[in-house]
C-alpha cells in the first residue's frame, strides 16, 4: 500500500473506532451493518478478484449461517452460546461450501455462474418451500447470544456499543487474514489461476484442488458475516440466500474494486449508504440502483479504489510501466 | 543407450472426423534432444499436447520411467518432472518476469498450508525463480511485466519458467520462434548444457538450429511418423526429402 | 397413480417444458453466439406476459394481443441490442451480469410505474375457454393444449429455420465458432441484432401465451430465468436441441416432482442439475470447445 493509501486507512480505522463515542444508535447500527456487509464482500473479494471465480450463489453461505444460528437454539427465548453456535455455524458452511464447491468446480466461466446461481435457488427453497425454520414466515431471534463463558461475560452483544466494537474487531481481524493468505504461497497460486489457469496446470498445480479450498474458505467467512448479520436483525428469512443478495454483494465487490480486500471495504460503505440513500428518496429506488449499477460498471470499470488510474486513462490514454 | 525417461507407444488422437496424430511412437531419452518437425499441420504440436497430458490420446500409452501415465492431467505430469513450453507463449501477463518464474518454481514446493509464510520471502523459489532468468539472459528485465515484454524476451521467459520447475523431461513447442539470432544461439547452447541427465524433446521449424543440435530425429507428416532416426540418416531419407520438396535439407 | 392422472400431468409436464424450451432455446443461442450471459432475459419473458395484459386488455382479444406484441417484441429487442447489449460483447462475464442485472431492475421499476404491481389475470379467449375429456373422470383445459400446440408449432419453425435456412446455418455455426463465421465475411452485427431479436421475440410470445395460465405478477420474470439457467447448463451452451431435450426433463421432473414430493418440488430440478454436472459438466449436448 502507498503511504497515501496507508494513512487514509489508518484515519479510516481511527474514525472507525470514534464513531460510537461522537454518534446516535441509528448510525452505530448502520456501521456495524455496513462492517458486516465488509466481512461478507472481502469472502466474495478472495473468490472473484483473486481466483477469477465469479459466484453468483455467494449468499447461500450467508443465509445458511443465520439459519444453522436459529436452529440450534432450543427455543426462541433461550440465549445460545456464542462459542459453540457461531462455530457450528461457520463450520456447517464451510461444509456446504465444500460440497457445493466440488461439484459447481467441474464447470467453467459461464457454466460456473450459473450453476452457484442454480445452487444458491436450490437454498432459497429449501428454506422456503419446507417448514424448516418457519418456511417461507422465517423465524426470529428473540435473545442475542451470550458470549459467556463460565460465568464471565467479556461482552454484551445486546448492548449496540459492544457489538459495533465486536464486528470492528471481526472486520479487522478478517482483513489481516486475508491479508496474510493472499501473501502465501496459496495466495499468490490463487493469482495465478486468475491469470492464466492453463498455464498453473501446465507447471504442476491442482487447480482443482486451489479453486476448491478458496471457495470453502470463502463460504466459511461469508457465515461469519451472515451469523452476525442475523443476531443484528433478529429474524432470519429465506430471503437472505436469494439471487438479488447474490448480486448486491457481487456488486459491492466490484464497485470498490476487486483482488485488494480494500476495495470490498469501500465497496460495501459505499453500496449500502447509496442504498440508504436511494430508498429514502422513492418507493421506486431499485430504478435508481439499476441506473447506478449500470453506470458505475461502464464508466468505473476497475472500481472506486482503482478511481485515479481509471481516471488517468481516460485522461492520458494507456501508459507502460 | 539409456532407458527412455518419456516413452509413448502408438500414440493416436482424433478431433471429429480428423486424424491429427496417428500411431506415433517416440522415446525421449536422458542426454538426448530429440527433434521432431514437419511441415505446418503435420500434428507435431497436437503430440506434445498428448505428452504433457493436455489431450488425452484417443489411443496408445504414455509412460514416465516405466509407470504408465495415459490420459493422467497435465498437473500430474508436471509435478512428476515434465515440462513443457507453449507455442505462444502462455505466460502471466500482469505478474513481472520474476513473479511469473517464482510461481513456476513454487510448484515444486507448493506447501499451500503454510499461510503464514510470506511467498515472497520463500529462498528456494526465489533462487529457483533468479537461476532460471539468469540462464535465458532476462536477468535485467526481472521486474518488468511480462505482458510488456517483448516477443523474443516473452519466448524466452517461457523457457526460464519450464526451467524454474526443474523437469527431468522438456517437451519444447517451437522455442526459437520469434527469436533473433543471438538469443536462438543463447538458446541452443542452453539446451546443450542442459541435455545431461535430462530428455529434451524440441518441436521446431529452424533447419539450421535442428541438425545443429539435434541427436535424434522424428519426421511427421499428415499425423504419422515419416522417419525417425540419427540426423544423417533423416537427411538422406529419401520420402523425407521428398516431403520437404529437398529445400530447407 | 391412474391413467387419467398420468395423462394429465404428462401433458402439463409437456407444456411447460415446450414453455421452457422457448425461452431458453433464446438464452442458449445469445450465449453461443455472442458469448453474453444475460440475467434480464427472464426480464423478456415478464415483458411479455404484461404486454399480453395491457394489449388485450385493449383489443379485447388475446389473439390480437400475440398479433401486434411479436412485432413489438422483435422491435424491441432489435433495438435494445443496439442500444445496450452491442457495449456487453467486449465486457467480461463479471461485468455483463452485473450490467444486466442492472437492467433487470430498471425493467421491474419501469413496469411497476407503468402499470402497477397488482397481480392480473388475463382471460382465456372465448373459443379456447372450454374443457376436453379424459378418460370418464376427468377434463382438461383446450388452453392448455392450445399453449402446448403452439409451442410446438414455433419450435418446429424454430428447428426449420436453423436447419435449412442460410441464415439458420450462419447462426449454428456461430454458436460452436464464433471466429469462423466473422471471417466468413457475414455481417456479424446485423447477425447478432436479429438472433438478440429472435431471443427476446420468443422469451415474449412464451410470456404472451402462458400469460392467461400464469396470471401477470411481479417477479415472474426471475424465477423462470434461473430454472432456464437450468436448462442451458443441462442442456450445453448454445446447443438448441439440448435445450429442448434440457427443457422437457425438467418439465417432467418439476410436475411429476410436485405429485410425489410436494415438499421438495423446488429443488428437484437443481439436484437433477447436480446430477447432470457430476456425469457431463459441460451440459448434455455441448459440441466443440470455442
Amino acid at each position: 500500500m502507498t503511504l497515501a493509501r496507508r494513512t487514509l486507512a489508518t484515519l479510516a480505522l481511527l474514525a472507525l473506532l470514534a464513531l460510537p463515542l461522537v454518534a446516535g444508535k441509528f448510525y452505530v447500527d448502520l456501521i456495524a451493518k455496513v462492517m458486516i456487509m465488509a466481512v461478507f464482500a472481502m469472502s466474495l473479494d478472495l473468490l472473484v478478484g483473486v481466483t477469477g471465480l465469479v459466484s453468483l450463489g455467494h449468499a447461500a453461505f450467508f443465509g445458511l449461517a443465520s439459519y444453522v444460528l436459529v436452529l440450534v437454539a432450543p427455543d426462541p427465548y433461550t440465549a445460545v452460546s456464542l462459542w459453540t453456535s457461531l462455530p457450528l455455524a461457520v463450520g456447517a458452511c464451510a461444509l456446504a461450501a465444500l460440497a457445493i464447491g466440488a461439484l459447481a468446480l467441474r464447470t467453467r466461466g459461464v457454466y460456473f455462474i450459473m450453476v452457484t446461481l442454480a445452487f444458491s435457488q436450490m437454498g432459497y427453497f429449501v428454506f422456503h418451500d419446507t417448514k424448516i425454520a418457519g418456511g417461507s414466515d422465517g423465524a426470529y431471534i428473540y435473545v442475542k447470544p451470550s458470549a459467556s463463558v463460565g460465568g464471565w461475560s467479556p461482552f454484551d452483544l445486546n448492548s449496540g456499543a459492544h457489538f459495533y466494537y465486536a464486528m470492528l474487531a471481526l472486520l479487522v481481524l478478517v482483513f489481516v487474514f486475508l491479508r496474510m493468505l493472499l501473501a502465501s504461497r496459496f495466495g499468490h497460486a490463487l493469482r495465478g489461476i486468475r491469470s492464466n489457469e492453463q498455464r498453473m496446470r501446465a507447471l504442476g498445480f491442482n487447480t482443482y484442488c486451489y479453486k476448491l479450498a478458496a471457495f470453502t474458505i470463502a463460504g466459511a467467512i461469508a457465515g461469519l458475516a451472515g451469523y452476525f448479520a442475523a443476531v443484528q436483525f433478529g429474524f432470519v428469512n429465506p430471503e437472505m440466500l436469494a439471487w438479488h443478495q447474490s448480486a448486491n454483494v457481487l456488486l459491492m465487490v466490484i464497485l470498490g474494486g476487486m483482488g485488494n480486500l480494500g476495495g470490498a471495504i469501500v465497496g460495501a460503505f459505499a453500496f449500502v449508504l447509496l442504498q440508504d440513500l436511494f430508498s429514502s428518496l422513492t418507493k421506486h429506488w431499485p430504478l435508481l440502483m439499476g441506473g447506478f449499477v449500470i453506470l458505475a460498471v461502464m464508466l468505473l470499470p476497475g472500481g472506486l479504489t482503482r478511481a485515479t488510474e481509471t481516471w488517468r486513462f481516460w485522461r492520458f490514454g494507456r501508459r507502460h510501466g | 543407450m539409456a532407458e527412455p525417461l518419456l516413452s509413448a507407444h502408438g500414440l493416436t488422437r482424433h478431433f471429429g472426423g480428423v486424424l491429427a496424430v496417428d500411431h506415433v511412437s517416440i522415446d525421449l531419452r536422458p542426454g538426448e534432444i530429440h527433434a521432431v518437425i514437419g511441415t505446418n499441420g503435420a500434428g507435431k504440436s497436437t503430440l506434445i499436447n498428448l505428452l504433457a497430458g493436455e489431450l488425452a490420446p484417443t489411443s496408445g500409452e504414455v509412460s514416465l520411467s516405466g509407470h504408465a501415465l495415459t490420459g493422467a492431467p497435465p498437473h500430474r505430469l508436471a509435478s512428476l518432472g515434465v515440462g513443457r513450453t507453449f507455442q505462444r507463449s502462455n505466460v502471466f501477463p500482469d505478474f513481472t518476469a520474476f513473479e511469473n518464474c517464482r510461481l513456476a518454481a513454487q510448484a515444486r514446493n507448493a506447501r499451500p498450508w503454510a499461510v503464514h509464510e510470506k511467498a515472497l520471502r520463500c529462498p528456494t523459489s526465489g533462487e529457483a525463480a533468479r537461476r532460471a532468468l539468469a540462464a535465458v539472459g532476462l536477468s535485467r528485465r526481472s521486474d518488468v511485466l511480462a505482458g510488456l515484454l517483448s516477443h523474443g524476451e516473452r519466448r524466452e521467459l517461457e523457457i526460464a519458467m519450464c526451467l524454474a520447475t526443474e523437469p527431468k523431461v522438456l517437451l519444447l513447442d517451437e522455442p526459437l520462434a520469434g527469436m533473433g539470432a543471438e538469443e536462438s544461439q543463447r538458446v541452443l547452447a542452453l539446451l546443450r548444457e542442459l541435455k545431461p541427465e535430462r530428455a529434451i524433446l524440441l518441436v521446431e521449424h529452424d533447419m539450421d538450429a535442428v541438425f545443429a543440435i539435434a541427436d535424434v530425429i522424428t519426421v511427421m507428416a499428415d499425423g504419422a511418423v515419416l522417419a525417425a532416426g540419427l540426423p544423417e540418416a533423416v537427411r538422406a531419407d529419401p520420402s523425407v526429402r521428398e516431403a520437404y520438396l529437398g529445400d530447407a535439407l | 397413480m391412474d391413467l387419467p392422472i398420468f395423462l394429465i400431468q404428462t401433458l402439463n409436464s409437456v407444456q411447460y417444458g415446450l414453455l421452457l424450451f422457448l425461452i431458453a432455446s433464446g438464452l442458449t443461442l445469445i450465449f453461443g453466439i455472442m458469448g453474453v450471459i444475460n440475467l434480464a432475459h427472464g426480464s423478456f419473458y415478464m415483458l411479455g406476459a404484461y404486454a399480453a395484459f395491457v394489449l388485450s386488455g385493449l383489443t379485447g382479444s388475446l389473439f390480437w394481443a400475440i398479433a401486434l406484441g411479436v412485432p413489438l417484441a422483435v422491435a424491441f429487442g432489435y433495438l435494445l441490442e443496439w442500444i445496450f447489449f452491442s457495449f456487453l460483447y467486449r465486457r467480461d462475464h463479471l461485468q455483463q451480469v452485473l450490467l444486466t442485472y442492472g437492467l433487470i431492475l430498471v425493467f421491474e421499476e419501469l413496469r411497476s410505474l407503468a402499470v402497477g404491481d397488482d397481480v392480473h389475470g388475463v382471460s382465456v379467449p372465448a373459443t379456447l375457454a372450454r374443457s376436453v375429456a379424459l378418460g370418464s373422470t376427468m377434463t382438461y383445459p383446450v388452453f392448455n393444449l392450445f399453449i402446448s400446440g403452439v409451442c410446438l408449432v414455433v419450435a418446429v419453425l424454430l428447428f426449420v429455420l436453423l436447419q435449412r435456412t442460410r441464415l439458420g446455418m450462419m447462426i449454428r455455426a456461430g454458436a460452436s465458432n464464433r471466429e469462423m463465421v466473422r471471417s466468413l465475411g457475414v455481417d456479424i452485427n446485423l447477425l447478432f441484432r436479429v438472433v438478440f431479436a429472435l431471443g427476446v421475440a420468443l422469451a415474449a410470445f412464451a410470456g404472451m401465451v402462458n400469460a392467461p395460465a400464469s396470471s401477470v405478477y411481479p417477479g415472474m420474470g426471475n424465477q423462470v430465468l434461473i430454472i432456464c439457467f437450468v436448462v442451458v447448463v443441462i442442456g450445453g451452451i448454445g446447443s438448441v436441441t439440448g435445450a429442448l431435450v434440457a427443457a422437457l426433463m425438467i418439465g417432467f421432473v418439476d410436475t411429476f416432482g410436485k405429485v410425489f414430493l410436494p415438499d421438495y418440488a423446488g429443488i428437484l430440478v437443481y439436484l437433477l442439475m447436480a446430477v447432470v454436472l457430476v456425469w457431463r459438466p459441460e451440459g448434455l449436448f455441448r459440441e466443440s470447445r470455442a
